[in-house]
């Protein structure tokens, strides 16, 4: 291998060289894993920052197959490169859902796994890794072993969420979700400000899916205003799943022209679009992966990418935090059109896992100094209020703020220690933040 | 329903080509090198929809084994509608320059026991007077180039054997597809710096399912590579040896 390549998360930013390895079956991954000092596997490289980043990079794409899929139980067996879209290809005509969905089906399960990837139903459904019945993993030993909540439980807990660092993932069985319907009943709620918002999550928790987008540019008595969306599985209208994309980004965009301007006049006008309490019926895809639909929109912030902010602070004053977030936030003037709040369920006991009980905000900042320095000050609010920020999107979080605010941390070393990780598997992410 | 025989089925493009066949429920019998892995790809294919999956393990230069081959395809599938040869290799063209026994054994490979399966299915075929034989070529054996001209030849061949061979069949109501893959995004090619010339296996795939389909005869997968090719091709022999290509 003598060529190295430029690799980058979701974000575009940060960028470094790499050297790539693709390798084709287990038993190549394996011999590949075996040759490099230090390796992570990489699969779609959806995550923001640099979580998946690092100089000897198993790419997995190409171990992507599907092992078994039991229609009447609806257990699914694959390989990990396999991504969640090409899951739902196979498992929605045969009447399965995933039981747990991030905002794209672009990523792979393997992927999903190791950032323990949440969704609109985290408040009922808890994370991906809690509908992973067993791991085959690949160790830094060499071995190959499998991890479930029942055997070698604590290498289980330690991998859902744990980045990739404590070994490689090669296949997974999940068990799915059933569902009557491909179609989604959906309601809308708008809500003015950021304590309506909460009030209506609170109000609605009963709800399967509920997710809000919020318009992180208003001031005053508007602060925080949300269109919240409820969603339930519909029980008719058949099993159909069309995923074939219809555009796509070409190049990147000038980043002039996402600025202040432009994206208050889009907030402004998403907010006026939305229609109070009203229900509707849609389609799987566009329900759960809005974004999916124009490829590579990444690519509108410019050469120099984005970062993303993407924390929790802690139900108990959470909306105060919340308002004190946003001030921050609008203030700034920076962040971008796309931003997303939710209120979580409880965490579960995987070490390295993000979702905590309380509100969680996401949103982008074109990457500029400014706008770093701003999700710095938003880093350091964030750890006041006791709240974390998510791995997967990070590309900027302090040593000090990680072993704050994931305590588990020193626990889920002692893991990778046991397990032969250390020294063998580690990103340019886990170096920043003082993992060995 | 169809029935489709696809040799050098743990190659990328051949693996998108029958996910796609599988998605549609055709039956596949798959032919490898690898048993392991071409296992892998078998339990995928079911899973993704296939009716019926078969697998058959040779090193294809072997061709004493071809009749065998087919025969084992013919009986698993209950006849043959659609064969697709995809295997070949990547041939290094500096260590082919410093031995003709790699230079021959890639031409053994990527030409020779292509020409061989070719013979005897265009025979099986022709007597039936049905089917389809796509043949994966490569928009290198339009012109010889000094880095990679072993491979070029290998595919030349190939693209010229399968003109005279649609020729022949025409009459008989046999349909041969040459497709011509410009670069392609696949394990083989991980090393390389990716411009946008590059596309990926699924597309290459996409549209290698779509020219069996219309009956196509040869075409440039993307289209955009016959217009390089046409110009490459026009260059006169003069300045042609002086560019790197």
């Amino acid at each position: 291998m003598t060529n190295s390549t430029k690799i980058y998360g979701w974000g575009r930013y940060p960028q470094q060289d790499a050297y790539l390895h693709a390798p084709t079956s287990c038993a190549s991954l394996e011999l590949t894993a075996k040759q490099q000092n230090s390796v992570l596997a990489r699969g779609m490289g959806r995550s923001y920052g640099d979580s998946a980043n690092a100089l000897n990079v198993l790419q997995t794409t190409y171990i992507n197959h599907f092992i078994e899929f039991d229609k009447v139980t609806g257990k699914l067996i694959a390989e990990a490169g396999i991504t969640l879209r090409e899951i739902l290809e196979v498992i929605v005509p045969s009447g399965w859902f995933l039981p747990v969905t991030p905002g794209t089906s672009y990523v792979t399960l393997g992927g999903a796994i190791a950032s323990d990837v949440h969704g609109k139903n985290h408040h009922s459904a808890g994370t991906f890794g809690q509908h992973v019945e067993s791991l085959s993993m690949l160790l830094g030993t060499g071995e190959v072993v499998t991890a479930s909540p029942q055997h070698h439980t604590d290498l289980f807990h330690a991998t859902c969420g744990g980045m990739g660092l404590t070994g490689i993932i090669m296949h997974a069985t999940i068990q799915l979700l059933p569902i009557r319907s491909s179609l989604i009943s959906q309601k809308t709620i708008k809500a003015d400000c950021i304590e309506a918002a909460c009030e209506a999550f609170e109000s609605n928790s009963d709800a399967t899916y509920s997710v809000a987008w919020i318009d992180c540019l208003s001031k005053g008595k508007s602060l925080g205003r949300s269109v919240i969306m409820l969603g339930e599985h519909a029980e008719q209208g058949g099993l159909n799943i069309d995923i074939r994309q219809k555009v796509s980004v070409p190049f990147s965009t000038p980043s002039a022209l996402l600025n202040s301007s432009t994206m208050k006049a889009f907030n402004t006008a998403y907010w006026y679009k939305a229609k109070h309490s009203v229900s509707q019926t849609v389609s799987l895809i566009p329900y759960f992966y809005p974004l999916d639909a124009v490829g590579e929109w990444n690519k509108l912030y410019g050469k120099k990418g984005f970062v993303q902010f993407h924390c929790v602070v802690p139900k108990l004053d959470g909306v105060a935090s919340m308002r004190k977030l946003l001030t921050e936030i609008s203030n700034s003037g920076e962040g971008s059109f796309l931003a997303v709040l939710k209120q979580f369920g409880i965490a579960n006991e995987n070490l390295l896992s993000f979702p905590t009980e309380g509100y969680t905000l996401a949103l982008d900042f074109k990457a500029s100094e400014t706008a770093i320095k701003t999700v710095k000050k938003l880093e350091a609010m964030v750890v006041e209020m006791g709240g974390r920020l998510y791995l997967t999107k990070d590309a900027v979080m302090q040593e000090n703020t990680f072993k704050v605010t994931y305590p588990n941390w020193e626990k889920f070393e002692a893991i990778r220690e046991q397990y032969g990780a250390i020294g063998k598997f580690s990103s340019t992410q886990s170096k920043r933040l003082g993992l060995a | 329903m169809k029935r489709i025989l696809i040799i050098g089925s743990t190659s990328a493009i051949a693996e998108h080509c029958a996910r796609i066949w599988a998605a549609r429920g055709d039956a596949l019998h798959l032919v490898a090198r690898n048993e392991q892995h071409v296992q892998v790809i078998a339990s995928d294919l079911n899973v993704r929809g296939a009716s019926e999956v078969t697998t058959y393990c040779i090193d294809l230069n072997d061709t004493d084994r071809h009749e065998e081959l087919l025969n084992v395809a013919d009986a698993s599938l209950k006849g043959i509608d659609i064969v697709l040869i995809a295997h070949g290799t990547l041939s290094n063209q500096k260590s082919c320059e410093l031995s003709v026994d790699e230079t021959l054994q890639e031409i053994q490979t990527n030409a020779l026991s292509t020409i061989s399966l070719l013979t005897l299915i265009a025979n099986r075929f022709e007597a039936k007077k049905s089917g389809t034989i796509c043949v994966i070529s490569s928009v290198a054996g339009d012109r010889g180039r000094s880095s990679n001209y072993v491979y070029g030849s290998a595919k030349a061949m190939v693209t010229t054997f399968t003109s005279g061979l649609r020729q022949r069949l025409h009459k008989s109501n046999v349909s041969v597809v040459t497709v011509k893959p410009g670069f392609v995004d696949t394990p083989m090619t991980t090393e390389f710096k990716k411009g946008v010339l590059w596309a990926k296996p699924t597309t290459v795939a996409a549209l290698i399912v779509k020219a069996i389909d219309k009956n196509k005869d040869e075409v440039y997968i993307p289209r955009f590579w016959q217009l390089i090719l046409l110009i490459i091709k026009v260059i006169p022999s003069q300045i042609f040896k002086v560019l790197k290509l």
